[in-house]
């Protein structure tokens, strides 16, 4: 798992991130040149302790400026949202602790923190985009040709009849078509792909073009099984799952374990090639959503109104 | 439709449930004339077999009459107004298994295949009748029930033979015959069968019309040994006597030729404390299956020999006798039968003459009575060794 972020250029023009870069510089300046002033300023006293947390905090604030402003990347403002936590810790104890001479002003500080950690928070929430790219690779053995099993599979529109999170492939150009997939939490995505290589008998491979709502792109190789036993089938799909780690972890949570589904599909596709059809049982009527009916249907005849919605 | 349906551990029920449709385009649906309690059901209702659900119908051994075909059945293959028997696991007659014969380990009829492959290793077969593991198919204790790709797991029976005659074709008879087979039976060879419920009977049966020299049944229900021994088969009591010994002792010395289990997950053993062992480790779900009398086999085999194994095993055993097995050059072979590839030829022993199913039965009840069945057969009562279900 990686976490990917938006790129150092970008975020090197984006005006929040300059703007708290240049704050970082502005505030962490006076702190290590007059620790002893700044620290008065804010009403906390002048001792020596004071003083050197204050010394502290300003080399804090310019190591921030300085990763801000020359290598922009949200850890530095993830930093900065720890920083703001130890800061608000800080004030808060002062605050416990006060004399009473400057109290406003350590109020007035204390006040102005909280306002910068809100601003903090939300340009490190903001501008880090967590999304984790996947790959996975499944594969299955057909008995029919590598010809056979190709044709079987370039017919995009039957894809949705075997592969469990596929609601619909529209075909709408010689390369072109439009997908619509149930995503984890019962959400729809939708994308438009393209097919980036189509050699009869082999490989197809595709990929979203831009504006998808979830990246992705896959291929499918199509290889003679040794000894006539018909076409290895070897999928490989990429895509960027939205949530990074903890999407990944709470769509397993509920069940939508990638891999598996990836598996599942193919045995499904094995049965369509070999068999012409997804096999159906009472526990598990409505064929491609099987795993997704734990605990399933028992195993007996549906009522009428069962049979209408699983075979709907 | 009246139905016999897993309620609980240690409970079955006959409920109205509705009507079996036709789902997948080659499914057949038959009225049911006869069905059978077998002992891998009691697996099931002993709660053995992880993902049986409440509501489930049991049952794999049956036979009946067409009364519906699904459209993508080919002219002829099968007509409404058959007779057939249906074997217990489903095949698709296309896939690389099927077509090596295979038909247990079917890679296209098993809905459930995922949650089979994480206890297996790889997925098996759906049958009708054997919890969700195997597919989540309702099974055969019933009036009427589904037949999935029917133009493959369907004997016609086109001569005047009887149900109890053939009904049989669609599980143990086949399994017996398999438990033999898979022994490769020479001439002389003498085979010690573990287990004399039907099964084994049919494995004892088979193991003689293979050509085997002497054949030996090992069990401690005397009427089951007394079943054995009017077929002309030497008995052991492993109550009474030390099954080593006694094999040894039958053998010169040598051990069985061949061995088969024909007991499975759940057996008893004569040394009490083994026996408390196993079922303590069971209990706790630390060993799922207590492989007494797949040990004693392995240990009291001859050098070279084969140990076949039809008995079920459904997960995990332990205490196995590796360094016998290995050191002694013995084979190990074992599966859930192949019904299909057995069928044909097996029907046409009984049209000859050479196996008479019918002498395992000992009870014939009404399908409304399953539940009464159930523990005469458990519990080994009124020396049950076989109940047929008439709906």
């Amino acid at each position: 798992m990686r976490t990917d972020t938006h790129s150092t250029s970008r975020l090197r023009h984006d005006p929040l991130v300059r703007g708290l870069g240049w704050a970082s510089a502005l505030l962490g300046v006076p702190q290590v040149a007059a620790p002893a002033g700044f620290a008065r300023a804010l009403g906390v006293g002048g001792e020596f302790r004071h003083r050197s947390a204050t010394t502290a905090v300003g080399v804090r604030e310019l190591a921030a400026a300085a990763g801000l402003l020359a290598r922009p990347h949200p850890a530095w403002l993830w930093g900065r949202v720890g920083g703001d936590l130890m800061d608000l810790t800080m004030l808060t104890r002062a605050l416990k602790n006060h004399n009473g001479r400057g109290l406003g002003r350590t109020v007035a500080a204390t006040a102005a923190v909280t306002a910068i950690t809100a601003t903090d928070v939300y340009a490190a929430v903001t501008r880090t985009r967590r999304s984790t790219p996947m790959e996975l690779t499944a594969a299955t053995t057909v008995i029919q040709s590598p010809d056979e099993a190709y044709t079987l599979w370039s017919d995009l529109e039957r894809l949705p009849g075997f592969m469990a999170h596929l609601d619909e492939v529209r075909v709408t150009g010689p390369r072109t078509s439009h997908w619509r997939a149930s995503a984890p939490f019962g959400k729809a995505v939708e994308w438009d792909a393209e097919t980036t290589q189509e050699v009869p008998g082999q490989l197809i491979a595709w990929r979203s073009v831009d504006g998808a709502d979830i990246d992705n792109s896959g291929e499918v190789r199509f290889v003679p099984a040794p000894g006539d036993r018909g076409t290895e089938i070897r999928v490989t799909l990429r895509y960027d799952l939205p949530g990074g780690a903890l999407g990944k972890a709470a769509a397993r949570y509920f069940g939508e374990e990638p891999h598996q589904q990836l598996d599942d599909d193919l045995r499904r596709f094995k049965q369509i090639a070999e068999t012409g059809e997804v096999v159906r049982s009472e526990g598990a009527p409505s064929g491609k959503r099987a795993r997704g009916e734990f605990p399933q249907h028992p195993a007996r005849p549906l009522t009428e109104e069962e049979l209408k919605e699983a075979l709907a | 439709m009246k139905a016999n349906c897993w309620t609980g551990r240690n409970s079955v029920e006959v409920q109205e449930v509705p009507d079996p449709s036709i789902l997948n385009s080659r499914d057949a649906i038959v009225k049911i004339t006869s069905t059978a309690i077998c002992g891998s059901d009691l697996h099931l209702l002993d709660g053995y077999v992880p993902t049986m659900e409440k509501g489930d119908i049991m049952g794999h051994e049956f036979m009946g009459e067409v009364i519906e075909v699904g459209p993508g059945i080919s002219d002829g293959k099968l007509r409404v107004g058959d007779r057939v028997v249906v074997p217990f696991p489903i095949a698709c007659g296309a896939c690389a298994s099927c077509r090596a014969e295979l038909y247990s380990c079917c890679e296209n009829t098993n809905p459930n295949a995922g949650i089979s492959e994480k206890l297996f290793g790889h997925p098996t077969a759906g049958i009708y009748g054997y919890s969700h593991l195997t597919g989540g198919f309702a099974g055969g204790q019933a009036e009427y029930a589904r037949v999935v790709f029917a133009d493959v797991n369907a004997l016609k029976i086109e001569s005047d033979l009887s149900d109890e005659q053939v009904l049989f074709l669609s599980d143990i008879l086949p399994t017996g015959y398999m438990g033999a087979d898979m022994c490769d039976i020479q001439d002389g060879d003498v085979v010690a069968v573990w287990g004399a419920g039907p099964v084994g009977q049919f494995a004892m049966d088979s193991a003689r019309v293979l050509g085997a020299e002497k054949v030996i049944a090992i069990d401690k229900e005397t009427y089951r040994l007394d079943m054995a021994a009017a077929q002309g088969y030497t008995t052991v009591n492993f109550e009474d006597t030390d099954v080593r010994s006694a094999l040894l002792e039958l053998t010169g010395g040598r051990g069985p030729d061949k061995c088969i289990d024909a007991v499975g997950l759940e057996a008893t053993h004569g040394a009490s404390h083994v026996h408390l062992y196993d079922r303590a480790k069971q209990a706790v779900r630390s060993e799922t299956d207590r492989p007494h009398a797949l040990r004693q086999a392995i240990m009291s085999c001859r050098s070279g020999g084969v140990v076949s194994v039809i008995g079920v095993y459904g997960g995990m055993i332990d205490k196995f006798p590796a360094g016998a097995w290995m050191n002694r050059s013995l084979t190990l072979r074992t599966g859930q039968c192949h019904v299909q590839k057995y069928m044909k030829p097996l029907l046409g022993l009984i049209e000859q003459g050479k196996i008479d199913p019918t002498r395992v039965i000992t009870h014939r009840l009404p399908l409304t009575e399953a539940p009464t069945g159930y523990d005469l057969f458990k519990n080994k009562k009124d020396r049950c060794e076989k109940v047929v279900l008439k709906p």
